[in-house]
């Protein structure tokens, strides 16, 4: 699966994980080069904290707005668009409870939509060629590594994942 | 519970992932020759035409909206009760949780078919749909039915989406785990999961907005379905409290179903240490909550309607009491309220047995609720020259049979491609209260101070 130069540890708890990410940024290495892997999110250790930060919610509210949007404008143009001029008997041509029901429902349907989009596209979801993996996560092990590192510091790198208490170390590509 | 290490959880959880007993398979195919019977059933309708049903003047609302209101009913087993466990922070939900958003998608996916079984012509369901028609026939959006269209779309959306999203770490440990064809099936099935803390982090976001959405979705879809009836100046019908005494029915339909699945699940896929008493209990607790609450509602609009003696309205009410409808109306009680009450109300008898037969008890009661809020004010309304009666055909029965089946036989197939439990949220859990759990002082250290 891995295609790219890198580094990393497999780590048996999160503590020693934790440990191995300070390791590697203490030797200088860049955070976007810095990768970890979990089989569980491991809440409360600073190694889940990275790239923490997300408008989701926003993008949720906002898609809220969008979808209620074009579900009042659905319910008014269903209702507008009879070939022949509707009597109604004096009352208003576009009914604003049933209005407000489908605006309502299309409200949570666009949030839902749109929290969706947003996590498949920010949590980088729907690529299956991933660059660095090894199915010992999936045995509870935590993966440290470093994406692209230079050639000579090969071995620094892997005396510091080590001593961190990396169980085992592994390279992938040319190094 | 008993502490496990993440390994014996994987090992337990995925079992059942790995083989197919001949107890497993000989169940499934009775299923699915039930299923298959039910399709017959169907397709003979659809070539006959809705003569072959019981449906004739007035009632033309029967079995089939019986089944299309309890099986929307019972999808609140699943995405609300987890939504509101996910938000108060419930621990002892992880292994419930997947339990039932499974029966909510597939019990939700049941109920929106028989709208179209009820159809005449269903290959004409698309005129249903609001979408611009060069016929110059537009959907009514002023009418409950197209209301449904809207809620249960949405919430089938939000649930399929609550089922699906906290998966796919799971479905990345199957991909490790399996090899062939099983591992490139996963593989896709993973969407690529490789557990980042940007994905970790991405999915804990996405199953809070999510849980906060899906939850007035839920109560808005029964509001809606009870809307149905209550829009509609028929003699029982007409109701402001019909949209909270939907709500509650559909959530107690949707724990006893809870239950039950959640007992079967314990003992054939052998989920003894997962799914254990205090799961039983806790849930318990919650339908004995909502039997009072449901006895409240079916006493406020009976006292409502007695007192009130509009003489449409008691042509209605007495037939229910202690004419024809009599012996099904008090079944009902009996099942919603005498036997799960007892039951669950003393300590000694809400056992794992207890609960399940007072579950058995809500689902059947449940069902006979919907028949007799619709069938009793079709076959009574104000002109007593119309009055008619409902009789079931081999047809409807055979169907609303097979949708149970249906139900049994896509948990099953379900059960045997997904962990039944949420394995990676077990695992997270036993860390959390490994780690948060205060160290308890010796009695000897705490003499001493």
């Amino acid at each position: 699966m891995a295609s790219v130069n890198s580094i990393y540890g497999l780590f048996a708890d999160p503590d020693a994980a934790d440990r191995g990410v300070n390791a590697l940024r203490h030797a200088g290495v860049a955070q976007d080069q810095i990768v970890v892997m979990s089989s569980e999110p491991h809440e409360g250790h600073a190694f889940s904290l990275l790239d923490h930060k997300t408008i989701m919610p926003w993008l949720a509210a906002l898609g809220g707005v969008v979808g209620g949007a074009c579900g009042f404008l659905l319910a008014r143009y269903t209702q507008v668009a009879y070939p022949e001029p509707l009597i109604t008997g004096g009352m208003p041509l576009v009914a604003p409870f049933p209005s407000a029901i489908v605006t309502y429902e299309l409200t949570m349907m666009g949030a839902v939509i749109t929290t969706v989009v947003t996590l498949l596209i920010t949590a980088r979801l729907l690529k299956w060629k991933q660059p660095l993996y090894d199915s010992e996560i999936s045995y509870g092990k935590i993966l440290v590594g470093v994406l692209g590192p230079s050639g000579a510091a090969r071995t620094d790198l892997e005396n510091r994942l080590r001593s961190a208490g990396a169980e085992k170390i592994k390279t992938t590509g040319q190094l | 519970m008993t502490t496990k290490t993440p390994e014996q959880i994987n090992e337990d959880l995925l079992r059942p992932l790995e083989g197919t007993s001949p107890r497993y398979l000989a169940a499934l195919t009775f299923f699915v020759l039930v299923v298959l019977a039910g399709a017959a059933a169907f397709l003979h309708q659809v070539y006959a035409g809705l003569g072959v049903t019981g449906l004739n003047r007035p009632v033309f609302w029967g079995f089939y909206i019986t089944d299309f209101v309890f099986w929307i009913g019972l999808s609140h087993a699943g995405t609300l009760i987890s939504a509101i466990l996910r938000l108060s922070n419930a621990t002892w939900r992880r292994p419930v949780t997947r339990c039932a958003e499974v029966i909510t998608v597939f019990a939700l996916s049941i109920g929106a078919m028989f709208p179209v079984v009820h159809l005449g012509r269903p290959w004409l369901a698309f005129w249903l749909f609001p979408y611009p028609s060069e016929r110059g026939i537009w959907p009514n959006i002023r009418s409950p039915l197209l209301w449904d269209f809207f809620a249960i779309n949405t919430y089938l959306l939000g649930s399929v989406t609550f089922l699906v999203l906290p998966i796919l770490p799971d479905m990345a440990l199957v991909r490790d785990r399996t090899t062939g064809w099983k591992k490139k099936l996963y593989h896709v099935l993973s969407l690529g999961w490789t557990g980042t803390p940007r994905q970790w982090s991405r999915l804990e976001m996405a199953m809070r907005i999510m849980a906060v959405a899906v939850i007035p979705v839920a109560v808005s879809v029964h509001s809606i379905v009870s809307w149905d009836f209550a829009m509609a100046p028929v003699p029982g019908w007409h109701s402001t409290i019909f949209a909270p005494y939907f709500v509650c029915g559909a959530i107690f339909s949707g724990i006893a179903a809870l239950i039950i699945a959640m007992a079967l699940l314990r003992k054939f896929l052998h989920l003894e240490d997962y799914l254990l008493r205090i799961h039983f209990e806790n849930l318990g607790k919650l339908l004995l909550v909502m039997s009072l609450l449901w006895f409240y509602f079916v006493f406020a609009e009976r006292l409502t309607t007695w007192y009130g003696n509009g003489s449409s309205e008691m042509a209605v009410f007495w037939p229910t009491q202690s004419g024809s409808y009599a012996p099904l109306f008090w079944a009902m009680v009996v099942c919603n309220f005498v036997i799960p009450f007892p039951i669950l109300a003393i300590k000694k008898l809400r056992t794992i047995a207890g609960t399940v037969v007072a579950s058995i008890g809500v689902v059947i009661g449940m069902w006979l609720e919907r028949f007799l809020i619709i069938v009793p004010s079709l076959s009574h309304k104000y002109l007593p020259y119309s009055y008619g009666s409902y009789r079931p055909s081999f047809t409807e029965i055979i169907i609303t049979v097979a949708t149970f089946a249906g139900l049994a036989m896509l948990y099953m197939l379900f059960s045997k491609i997904i962990p039944i439990i949420s394995v990676w949220e077990l695992k997270a859990g036993e860390v959390t209260e490994t780690a948060t759990a205060p160290a308890l002082a010796r009695p000897e250290q705490v003499r001493a101070d």
